[in-house]
């Protein structure tokens, strides 16, 4: 399950609409070993593509560096779709390359419904997982 | 001396679960197959019949070696490699 505030995911769905047609990428950084997502950080599409995405090789540097010193991790990893479902190809499956982050898709091809999903992608095993927003999770 | 590689979350299995090891070389060629030595299958995993494979980012200190001529860039003692895997993928 990946537990994303509100405002959380309302910030990735602004960026997937802004980008459309091309497709929006980027991650929410949280704490190391912590599974809560909490800076949210756009990425630049180096490939500008409505198909195709990839972060810029020198942004994602400067970001890596910025987590390792703040000792946090990509807990969510997003990118959007502009025409099809939100659910991984093929493509997403061959290159996911963090099996502990939380990968969400958006798909903007409709302009007026939302269409937003969690996965993780494990050795090229797709599960999809539940999104649940912390203020509606039952007080501990 | 060395040469510090960085290693990212995905490739620690080659390394005993390291985060960073040392390596040597005049070049980046050099030292990814002074690496896969002692820690086996690295380099398939990072080059391929035509150079550095597409979708993963090696930067030496604070360049992406591709500007800096790829396998070929040199490296030398003191200087700091970072392998991530590209983020990547799309609708196609």
């Amino acid at each position: 399950m990946l537990t994303l505030p509100g405002e959380l995911r309302a910030a990735i769905i602004a960026h997937a609409r802004a980008d459309h047609p091309d497709e929006a990428c980027g991650i929410i950084a949280g704490p190391a070993g912590s599974d809560r997502p909490q800076r949210f950080i756009p990425m630049i599409n180096a490939e500008r593509s409505p198909t195709f995405y990839r972060f810029d090789s020198m942004e994602q540097l400067r970001v890596w560096r910025e987590m390792d010193d703040a000792d946090e991790e990509p807990v969510v990893i997003y990118h959007s779709h502009t025409a099809t479902e939100a659910y991984p190809s093929r493509t997403d499956v061959a290159y996911a390359s963090e099996p502990e982050a939380h990968y969400v898709l958006v798909s903007t091809r409709d302009p007026d419904e939302v269409e937003f999903r969690s996965f993780r992608i494990v050795d090229g095993v797709v599960t999809e997982e539940e999104v649940r927003d912390p203020v509606d999770a039952a007080p501990e | 001396m060395a040469i510090e590689v960085r290693i990212p979350t995905i490739l620690r299995n080659y390394t005993g679960g390291a985060k960073a090891v040392e390596g040597s070389g005049d070049t980046l060629d050099g030292l990814i197959a002074d690496l896969d030595e002692r820690y086996s299958g690295l380099r398939e995993r990072l080059v391929d019949d035509s150079g550095l494979r597409r979708f993963v980012n090696v930067y030496l200190n604070d360049e992406d070696v591709r500007f800096l001529g790829g396998l070929e860039a040199p490296v030398k003692d003191g200087d700091t490699v970072t392998v991530l895997p590209a983020v990547a993928g799309g609708a196609r």
